[in-house]
């Protein structure tokens, strides 16, 4: 068999002939061109934003990120102040969120991952799917009804109850897809040694799939950090620092950057701006350092 | 024995160590292995009290009290322990018949090779012996497997305390890539609660020089396992294997996966573990069969894509004068 070069080539025509460009050639090129040009297009207005948000809510709240921002509670009617309150709250809401979903994301995961049949595992995979999609307005309104109004208070930690809802499903998810990578060999390996199955899950597959689990949890706080809807009908907002009232309304970034953003005062809204910019570089550098983690592993 | 196997899975207490079967203890059992053994290499100072060994010891496997125990009866004694008894032996994935009736009995003390073509059953029968076979959906086992006489699928065994009687080694050198070389050695017993601290150190040496890897890694111990090379992590695994204390070792062409010398060094090892375990080995290469093995068993697929056995005998015979056309014009080359 001749190497290379198609059989079909050597039989009829010489091959050189059947190399040259024809028409047909350039006007595949063409729209060959043409098409990547669009593409390129688009993926530029998929980058564009980050960028100009990033560059607006710099500008914008460079000046007001300061030592009053990050350390005073904030004062009324424009005479400035800061977002010590906010700042705590936040510090204070989203890691008892945290605490409160990520085991129950993790379990969950472990569950369909290693125990569930097929069908159950689809069926919860779809649930969690469909609660990532669910508004989280309606999150918050839910958390209302049922951890707020039976009180008769707006209290911080239906704040976090709220911001879990949100994370559980993210967890359970990125999860989930992080121990479907760890190899079945190792299960087997396991298995084989006489380790009962609920230790495999832990010890083994959890354990090797745990850097991935831990990305999955830094994304959902990041992404519950910034949650603000959830928290208009939960923790409410507080002007006065509240650190350990859990029963009482609270302050979090989000909704000092609502609040804030709103107000007539020139004092108040470059506050919001200083907020705004405090909330992008957490959510960025949690990113940056999650998403180079894991670029860093996969290259390996 | 009783108490033994009433109280399954009490962290920190070693079980068996009471050597309660009425077995020699131990290192009658070492002793054996240096005697007939020149080539066997041991650590100074170290297995030479119970207390020490702990990996070694026969585990009972039942879940409660009873007659249970795989170590009881008259199969007790240390010449029989490890004697497998297959009979009438049929495997099913789903509906799909993998092995039929599959009669075998595999000896003490020595090594027996599992041959055939590929897709005939090999790792399935392997799988079946551990009761790995049946954690795949849907895969079930008809018929008997009896280890010293005990009914491995007896409604009173359970299997995770069976497959520390019966250790696997894969095919893919599989340590665990969050664990060191020390840890790997120990997580079975680790994971399964069943060490002293103050033991730990002593299994992991042991272990790795009856895997013939000791030397090499002594003196990194801390690295992680998966630092090692391929034949260096298949006697690590084999090493994780062995302490957890099994009398029966499986393994699933342990050296397809290595070079040449690392083969090499596996066989021998293979050579030197059979004074102490029962050894089962599935393998493709035939020279290997022959060199390892002292009984082998040829297994083939019929019309149906079923596995069955068509001959055991001595390794030697198997190879110069079998006793079927099939297991001659397999071990010549004619096919598979
Ligand atoms: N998990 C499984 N589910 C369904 N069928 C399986 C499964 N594993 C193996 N089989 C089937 O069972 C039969 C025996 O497979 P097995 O892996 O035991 O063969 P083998 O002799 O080990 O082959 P090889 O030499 O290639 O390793 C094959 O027909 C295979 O397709
Ligand atoms: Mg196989």
């Amino acid at each position: 068999m001749s190497q290379g070069i198609p059989s079909s080539l050597v039989a009829g025509r010489p091959a050189a002939a059947l190399l040259v460009r024809t028409r047909a050639d350039r006007r595949r090129s063409l729209v060959n061109s043409a098409f990547q040009g669009v593409a390129l297009l688009a993926a530029v207005a998929c980058v564009v934003p980050l960028g100009a948000l990033v560059t607006f809510v710099v500008m914008n709240g460079a000046g007001a990120l300061n030592l009053d921002l990050l350390t005073r509670p904030t004062r009324a009617l424009g005479l400035g102040g800061g977002a010590a309150a906010a700042i705590l709250g936040s510090l204070q809401i989203v890691p008892i969120a945290a605490v409160i979903a990520a085991p129950i994301g993790v379990l969950a995961a472990l569950y369909t991952v290693e125990f569930s049949g097929r069908r159950t595992a689809t069926l919860i995979r779809f649930a969690a799917d469909v609660m990532v999609g669910i508004p989280s307005i309606l999150i918050g309104i839910f958390a209302f009804a049922l951890f707020v109004l039976p009180f008769h208070q707006f209290n911080a930690l239906a704040g976090s109850l709220a911001l879990a809802i949100i994370m559980v499903p993210v967890v359970m998810r990125t999860t989930e897809e992080s121990l479907r990578l760890v190899p079945g060999s190792l299960r087997e390996a396991s298995l084989a040694l006489g380790v009962p199955m609920w230790r495999t899950a832990l010890s083994v597959v959890l354990r090797t799939g745990l850097s991935g689990v831990a990305a999955g949890l830094m994304l959902a706080v990041a992404r519950a950090a910034g949650e603000t809807a959830p928290l208009i009908f939960t923790a409410f907002g507080n002007q006065l620092i509240n650190v350990g009232g859990l029963g009482k309304p609270m302050d979090a970034l989000p909704l000092f950057i609502f609040v804030n953003a709103r107000q007539p005062y020139e004092a108040q809204n470059s506050q919001a701006w200083g907020a705004a910019l405090l909330l992008l570089l957490f959510v960025l550098a949690v990113n940056v350092i999650v998403r180079g983690r894991a670029g860093r592993r996969n290259s390996r | 024995m009783a108490i033994d196997a009433a109280q399954p899975e009490t962290p920190g207490a070693p079980e068996g160590r009471q050597n309660p079967q009425g077995r020699p203890p131990p290192e009658t059992e070492e002793t054996a292995v240096a005697g007939h053994a020149p080539g066997v290499r041991h650590a100074p100072g170290v297995g030479h009290s119970p207390e020490l060994r702990p990996g070694v010891q026969r585990l009972p496997i039942a879940v409660g009290p009873g007659p249970g125990d795989l170590t009881d009866g008259a199969a007790a004694s240390e010449a029989t322990a490890g004697l497998l008894e297959v009979r009438h032996l049929n495997a099913y994935y789903g509906t799909f018949r993998a092995i039929r009736d599959v009669d075998l009995s595999i000896r003490p003390n020595a090594v027996t090779a599992l041959i055939g073509p590929s897709g005939c059953g090999k790792t399935t029968f392997l799988r079946t012996l551990n009761r790995m076979h049946e954690l795949v959906p849907g895969a079930t086992v008809q018929g008997t497997i009896e280890l010293d006489g005990v009914d491995v699928y007896g409604s009173n065994i359970d299997p995770v305390r069976l497959r520390r009687v019966m250790g696997m080694v894969f095919q893919r050198p599989s340590p665990f890539p969050t664990m060191s070389i020390y840890d790997n050695v120990v997580a079975g017993l680790r994971l399964t609660g069943r060490h002293q601290r103050s033991e730990l150190d002593a299994v992991v040496e042991r272990s790795l020089r009856r895997a013939a890897l000791w030397d090499e890694v002594k003196d990194k111990l801390r690295e992680n396992g998966m630092s090692l090379s391929g034949g260096q992590q298949q006697r690590l695994c084999i090493a994780r294997a062995l302490a957890v204390g099994p009398e029966v070792l499986l393994m699933d062409e342990p050296a397809s996966a290595l070079d040449p010398i690392a083969t090499l060094r596996i066989e021998e090892l293979i050579a030197e573990l059979k004074q102490s375990y029962t050894i089962v080995i599935v393998t493709h290469n035939m020279q290997q069969a022959a060199r390892v093995s002292d009984r082998t068993a040829f297994l083939t697929m019929g019309e149906d894509r079923a596995g069955y056995l068509v001959e055991v005998d001595e390794t030697s015979r198997i190879f110069t004068n079998p006793r079927e056309r099939l297991t001659e014009d397999y071990v010549s080359g004619r096919f598979g």
